[in-house]
């Protein structure tokens, strides 16, 4: 078997276990308030750091690059109510516009 | 009972057209890297049926035809996912049903899915299955069209997936704990890049959530 095929199985099977974890082990469970409390939080958690990753990091660097056009325009625009789609499209061409310049 | 499915596709395809073109895109432009980085069309196909995952599957292929090794790009393709434990597990509750029904299922929580869908079961799994079937279609699209299309960098993708993330953050910080939350998320992230495998800052920001142990 290639390489390619060797890494396009484990990570297949690996990613759908991961996805697995919560809805398949902790399904129908009854959770205390305070862990329902707790895990209502963890998409502005997980969020605010894909942002973070997103923008800045390059490998194990934090970087200032075109990127960062891209995320000021997304923040821009989340403050003028902008929909969604634009505000997604304007992130792509902020970059790709900042990248052209260089 | 025919009614009631359309009715929540239509609503998922209402509620996630903001996110569609951006996962159209960045499927496309995985076809092109797989495509230059030596993955047989079939390989790169399988990889976005089952992973499906965009930042782990470039991560992986562009670890890969760089020369790396293949546990390399394993690990590094797990560590990026590894967000998905605690992700699910903030969902699990709206999941039902026999196990094998909630393994599939559960395939169709990804980012934009989880974030949109807000715990509604029908909307995550109705973004979750629009999104598979654009993810799927831009990688064989990608593939097909490789050499045409270039470097997909060009296009900004990097930055529209920054963009997508702070659109979707928006949409989860509306109370001061919440906010709280997301600073500290942030902080997390930037101060362990440095020093962790990429994906295990993401994972470690989770513990952002623990602002909320006394606070409603």
């Amino acid at each position: 078997m290639s390489d390619a095929w060797v890494v396009v199985l484990v990570v297949g099977v690996g990613t759908m276990l991961l996805k697995a974890v919560g809805p398949v082990g902790l399904a129908h469970r009854e959770l205390p308030p305070r862990a329902e409390r707790l895990l209502d939080l963890v998409a502005p958690a997980i969020l605010a750091a894909l942002v973070v990753t997103e923008t800045f990091a390059s490998g194990r660097s934090l970087v200032i690059d075109a990127r960062l056009a891209g995320a000021g325009a997304a923040v821009l625009l989340v403050l003028a109510r902008a929909p969604y789609w634009l505000i997604v499209i304007c992130g792509a061409l902020a970059t790709a516009g900042v990248r052209a310049l260089h | 009972m025919r009614r009631v499915k359309h009715t929540s596709i239509n609503r998922a395809a209402r509620v996630g057209i903001p996110v569609f073109p951006g996962a159209f895109a960045i499927g496309i432009s995985f076809g092109v890297l797989a495509r230059t980085e030596h993955f047989s069309s079939v390989a790169a196909l399988v990889m976005s049926a089952t992973t499906f995952a965009g930042s782990s599957q470039i991560a992986a292929v562009t670890l890969l035809g760089g020369g790396g090794t293949v546990a390399a790009a394993i690990v590094a393709a797990l560590l990026l996912n590894s967000r998905y434990a605690p992700i699910g597990i903030s969902v699990a509750r709206a999941f039902q049903g026999r196990l094998p029904k909630r393994f599939v299922e559960a395939q169709l929580v990804v980012d934009e899915s989880w974030a949109l869908g807000n715990g509604d079961r029908s909307l995550i799994l109705g973004i979750g299955a629009i999104l598979w079937v654009l993810w799927v279609g831009g990688t064989a699209i990608g593939l097909a069209l490789g050499s045409v299309i270039g470097d997909p960098s060009r296009y900004g993708i990097d930055g529209a997936f920054a963009a997508l993330f702070v659109a979707l953050l928006a949409t989860q910080v509306g109370t001061r704990t919440r906010r709280t939350v997301a600073f500290l998320g942030a902080a997390i992230a930037a101060v362990l890049t440095p020093f962790t495998p990429a994906g295990v800052p993401i994972v470690v920001a989770t513990a952002a959530v623990l602002v909320g142990w006394r606070r409603p």
